[in-house]
């Protein structure tokens, strides 16, 4: 019993890492119709940035924590003002293209960077301590991230729920057309969530990497983990991420430890079989398509 | 009608005469551009005429490559054999795999295929015995024909050849047929097909099971090209590349993907020489084309053509159609 708990634990602080890399994606889809494929590729950004800035300028997790994220962040702005706003009259699935094609540009420009070697970033010194529950020994971090998820989630829902501007996200999110007509400046909303989701992707970088590591092609491997949750939870709908993360977090753990073999099949046939039985995801809305 | 037989012949008597003017080298170059036009001429069945992008084709290219090998190595190597088993192996996958996929269309239908080919690749590369895993399978025996064994890369390139003209006669046949046109009618608008009594989910499956079939030709053709094959061929970034020669060359033709596939392999072969950065090379080339040239190569083409003819004195015209 002792070790199901302790899988258990392990599960959920990868689901909420799992959440925290995901949110972004799903935000995005949810406002502009686009299915960022270089969404991954901005997670290894950040990842790999808080590597040099903690290797090399600042030694300071903290900093890098925060610094990442936002160069992350201009990344997205960069993309969205040159690539994607002059693009919306080409239609989603090109745009879904674009992002594709961009994911291999970026793949290769972090590898001409920083290598090809394996990299790791050190737990700072206040979460590096361990814990003990269910009689077994747990890495502070492992729950840091738990919380820092739980965090990420709530700030989410209450900026959607009960602020002006998750007023104007959801109203975008069911007509676009309506709110610009309503005197909403849509393309800014478009550019601000792109910019938010880049940088909830460079945070989720920063957090993943002393757990999963920084590796060439990590972003492909993370991305199509995302895209799973994102397919389980419904497009668009950031409570279904959250749902779909913890479960993907569990089924991946426990199907690691009890039949490791099937692991990764295992994931992929819960989206299988959820996509059929639920093509919108388990609490996705009706998302119109291209 | 008649024009086609001739462009045909053309194309085909200029091809197999290519093992008397090209090096070895570039031969090999050739049989790869052809055995990557098989693949994705059979992709664009479904991304260019059924409309359904799929990020997921690398499974049936997969399935038949390891059906092939593993055939090869444990059961005969006889190329009816190997070839057999391996359209079998692939038609099966497309046949559970579609049963699945077809229920959903747009994002959902790309993220679906990408999951089940993730599945497959995951299968491969964890199940040792019978895969060799990470390693891959090598030395993997030479196709034969009977007694007959084709030894050498000139032999290969001529079961290559052969193996392409008949996929792209079968394939060009089927789309031009009414059942072709039913297809590029779901592509443009499903609703009102269906509503004119077609039952566009037989059509769809049929067009995805279509597509798998030919895309275990190719995979089966790479293993006795190369004599080798790896998970990685089988990987996702496999599919995003024939997704790439697909809307590079030009979705919804049939030229079209021959000339992606031609374009990508020797812009490889050409970087790959000089610089390490090809993965930047291709999504520059990739978004290049998605942005400025939607249709592709061919798209390119026809603008020109047509530009050359609108040039023309109206009067011209006119006189050729009199003559």
């Amino acid at each position: 019993m002792d070790i199901l708990g302790a899988q258990l634990v392990n599960g959920l602080s990868y689901g909420l890492l799992l959440f925290i890399i995901t949110c972004g994606l799903s935000l995005i889809f949810g406002i502009l119709g686009v299915l960022n494929l270089a969404h991954g590729s901005l997670y290894m950004f950040g990842a790999y940035i808080a590597y040099s800035l903690t290797a090399t300028y600042t030694q300071s997790f903290w900093t890098a924590l925060i610094v990442a994220p936002i160069i992350v962040a201009l990344i997205a702005l960069v993309v969205e003002r040159v690539l994607l706003r002059p693009t919306y009259h080409l239609g989603h699935l090109s745009q879904v293209l674009l992002t594709f094609g961009l994911a291999y540009v970026f793949h290769d420009i972090a590898s001409f960077i920083w290598g090809s070697n394996v990299l790791s970033i050190t737990v700072p010194t206040a979460l590096a301590g361990s814990f003990a529950i269910f009689g077994q020994t747990f890495p502070v971090y492992r729950l840091a991230v738990i919380a820092i998820g739980l965090v990420i989630a709530i700030l989410l829902w209450f900026v959607q729920e009960k602020t002006k501007w998750g007023a104007i996200i959801r109203a975008g999110l069911s007509d676009k057309e309506m709110i610009g007509g309503l005197g909403v400046n849509i393309k800014l909303v478009f550019t601000t969530v792109f910019v938010i989701g880049g940088l909830l992707a460079g945070f989720g970088g920063v957090i993943a990497a002393p757990v999963l590591g920084i590796y060439p092609s990590m972003e492909f491997e993370t991305l199509i983990l995302a895209l799973v949750v994102l397919v389980i939870g419904g497009l668009g709908s950031i409570s279904g991420t959250l749902v779909a993360s913890i479960l993907v977090g569990l089924v991946e753990t426990f199907s690691r430890f009890l039949v490791p073999e099937l692991s990764m099949f295992l994931v992929f046939g819960l989206m299988a079989v959820i996509l059929v039985a639920k093509p919108n995801g388990l609490l996705g809305k009706q998302v119109a398509h291209s | 009608m008649r024009n086609t037989y001739v462009q045909f012949l053309v194309s085909f008597v200029a091809l197999a005469a290519a093992p008397f003017v090209l090096s070895l080298f570039h031969l090999n170059l050739l049989s790869e551009i052809l055995i990557l036009a098989i693949f994705a001429l059979s992709l664009n069945v479904l991304v260019g005429f059924t409309g359904l992008v799929s990020l997921g084709h690398a499974a049936f290219f997969g399935v038949g490559a390891y059906t092939a090998a593993v055939v090869a190595q444990n059961v005969s190597a006889d190329m009816f054999v190997t070839l057999g088993l391996a359209v079998a192996g692939s038609f099966l996958l497309a046949a559970v795999i579609g049963m699945f996929c077809i229920k959903v269309s747009g994002f959902y239908f790309l993220m679906l295929t990408l999951a089940f080919s993730q599945m497959i690749y995951s299968f491969i590369h964890q199940s040792t015995n019978l895969t060799g895993g990470s390693n891959g399978l090598s030395g993997i025996p030479r196709p034969e024909m009977g007694s007959f064994i084709f030894g050498n890369p000139v032999l290969i390139f001529y079961l290559v050849l052969a193996v392409f003209f008949v996929s792209y006669a079968v394939l060009r046949m089927i789309v031009k047929s009414p059942y072709g046109q039913v297809l590029v009618g779901i592509r443009e608008n499903e609703t009102r097909v269906k509503s004119m009594g077609y039952n566009t989910g037989f059509y769809k499956y049929s067009a995805f099971i279509l597509a798998g079939i030919f895309g275990g030709v190719s995979g089966a053709l790479y293993t006795y090209f190369n004599g080798f094959i790896a998970p990685s061929d089988v990987y996702w970034t496999m599919s995003g590349t024939a997704l790439i020669m697909v809307l590079v060359g030009g979705a919804g033709t049939m030229l079209g993907p021959v000339l992606g596939a031609a374009l990508i392999v020797v812009l490889e072969t050409i970087v790959s020489s000089y610089v390490d950065q090809w993965m930047l090379v291709l999504g520059l080339v990739f978004i290049t084309f998605v942005v400025f040239f939607p249709k592709g190569i061919v798209g390119i083409g026809q603008s020109l053509y047509k530009n050359a003819v609108k040039k023309k004195p109206v009067y011209e015209k006119k006189k050729s159609r009199a003559a």
